[in-house]
């Protein structure tokens, strides 16, 4: 376990760099006004090729801004975003899938014809389309509601489609923001495992944002931890367990270390975006 | 089937209360002419040139009014909505507007565009446009950012966007506001021709009122109603397949 905010010491920490952040800040608001919020202060981040990893922080930190940031749907106010070396000017979706919180599949399409939308614009021949779709969803165990509109579906079966039309996209980046957030614990843990499996034979980059302590652990390479407004990376922790990982992990005591350390150095951040809350509506 | 039941009843029990009062006489019939004297100017009506030649104007005369105030409606609702400053600025603007009595402004309207049907089809397509304009403003500034930031994301090209994400999803609204933009575009042009013109529906309807011919008049009426029917019934059956009901 390593609590200090170092290169990681595992061997993703000789592998090329997929994205890097230097020194990124992002305000909203002009400076002078009463509402200008600084959501972002200086964040610096480098992520390995291939490497799984987390930001963990409480409500309001800036972590989903920070994705939006590295996958180009935000410009920063200050810094910048470098992919595959190239700087980050707008969304790139030939490198980069996202999969949002709550599930963005079009509901006037079915599930085919969302993946088909998806393939469509990233520029995949159309005769690929319903191979890959089949792939796709038979890894998330969907294959047969393939024909299905998603409000058909329920709230956990619309994820793991939202899920599998991220994946299918077949880009070497995936920015997943708080993926499992609507559902419930069992099938949060399910999906969990279910992922792992599955980047473990993708090798896709990762970049995944969470206010799970256990998901973060479970999930990740590295886990950033985040500080209260303005968002700040505080300590970055270290997983050093192989993929794809098993349920039995989360019953070793080093789960529990690594969890109470994020909790840790959590804890004080939380309370102080806990106790920012009423004094920012009073203002209001 | 209860309810369509109940229903007809109820236009029954009107026909019905008509023809009784026309035969009592306890009302003039030059206030409300006997059903029965109504139904033969009718028939009489119908069977001349100049019936259908007024209802071929006023029919034309909507039809071009409905059209400028939809594409228009349309249109406004779509670039108002590009941004979110461009939504502020304009929004209270057009319901401002809205909350304006057109009517006011008819004779402006035969000013400007004459006594033939230009000025019914500007009349009708001003009171049109707002209701139209109003729900595509509300329709296109309400689309889930969520789901606009997916498409982005994908790459979808600004063409892609309106068609794939966009127009679905707000297809209802406008939907909603095309329907309301047509009766009053419809009852616009009718309320334009009986104010002031020289040919169409509601100019025979001025007319036979004042030529004291109330049965005549009431035939219009009637058909007029029964026209309105049967466009929203039409209305209904088109709405419920583009929503895929």
């Amino acid at each position: 376990m390593n609590l200090a905010p170092t290169s990681p010491k595992t061997a993703l920490a000789h592998s090329p760099v997929a994205i890097s952040v230097r020194n990124v800040s992002q305000n909203y608001g002009a400076a002078s006004s009463p509402g200008a919020v600084r959501a972002l202060d200086t964040v610096s981040l480098d992520i390995a090729r291939g490497e799984f990893f987390c930001l963990l922080g409480p409500s309001g930190c800036g972590k989903s801004t920070l994705l939006n940031i590295i996958g180009g749907l935000i410009k920063p106010s200050e810094g910048a975003v470098t992919v595959g070396g190239a700087e980050v000017r707008g969304p790139l979706p030939g490198k980069i899938a996202f999969v949002f919180q709550e599930s963005t599949l079009f509901p006037w399409y079915t599930v085919a014809e969302n993946f088909g939308i998806a393939f469509k614009y990233r520029g995949i021949a159309r005769s690929e389309w319903r191979d890959r779709t089949s792939a796709a969803l038979k890894s998330v165990g969907m294959l047969d509601f393939i024909d299905h509109y998603p409000n058909q579906l329920s709230v956990g079966m619309r994820q793991r489609v939202n899920l599998a039309r991220g994946i299918a996209a077949g880009t070497d980046i995936l920015l997943m923001d708080e993926p499992f957030a609507a559902l419930d614990e069992q099938s949060r843990m399910v999906l969990g495992e279910d992922l792992s499996v599955l980047l473990a034979e993708t090798g896709k980059t990762i970049l995944f944002v969470t206010h799970s302590l256990a998901e973060a652990v479970f999930l990740s390479d590295r886990v950033a931890l985040m500080t209260a407004r303005p968002g700040r990376i505080k300590t970055v922790i270290d997983v050093e367990e192989p993929h794809p990982r098993l349920p039995g992990f989360m019953l070793q005591p080093r789960f529990s270390e690594l969890r109470n350390a994020c909790y840790a150095a959590l804890r004080d951040e939380i309370r102080q975006a806990m106790a920012a809350v009423p004094d920012k509506e009073g203002n209001a | 089937m209860t309810a369509r039941l109940i229903q007809l009843a109820f236009v029954a029990l009107l026909l019905g209360a008509w023809f009784v009062v026309g035969r009592s006489g306890a009302i003039s019939p030059l206030f409300l002419p006997p059903l029965d004297a109504v139904w033969q100017a009718l028939l009489r009506l119908v069977q001349t040139d100049q019936f259908w030649s007024a209802v071929l104007v006023t029919l034309t005369t909507i039809a071009k009014a409905y059209s400028i105030a939809a594409v228009l409606g349309v249109l406004t609702g779509y670039l108002v909505t590009r941004s979110r400053f461009l939504t502020e600025v304009f929004e209270p603007m057009v319901s401002g507007l809205f909350s304006i009595p057109i009517t006011l402004f008819f004779p402006l309207f035969i000013l400007f565009f004459g006594i033939g049907t230009g000025s019914k089809i500007a009349y009708g397509a001003a009171y049109g446009f707002f209701p139209i304009a109003l729900n595509s403003i509300a329709a296109f500034g309400s689309v889930d950012e969520r789901l606009l930031n997916a498409a982005r994301a994908m790459g979808f090209s600004p063409f892609g966007m309106f068609r794939h994400v966009l127009f679905p999803a707000s297809f209802p609204v406008i939907l909603t506001g095309l329907r309301i933009g047509f009766f009053i575009c419809f009852a616009s042009v009718l309320g334009g021709e009986t104010i002031s013109s020289v040919a169409g529906v509601g100019r025979n309807i001025a007319l036979a009122a004042e030529l004291m011919e109330p049965a005549r008049m009431f035939a219009w009426i009637v058909f007029v109603i029964a026209t309105a029917l049967v466009l929203n019934t039409l209305v209904s059956v088109i709405e419920n397949r583009m929503r895929g009901a």
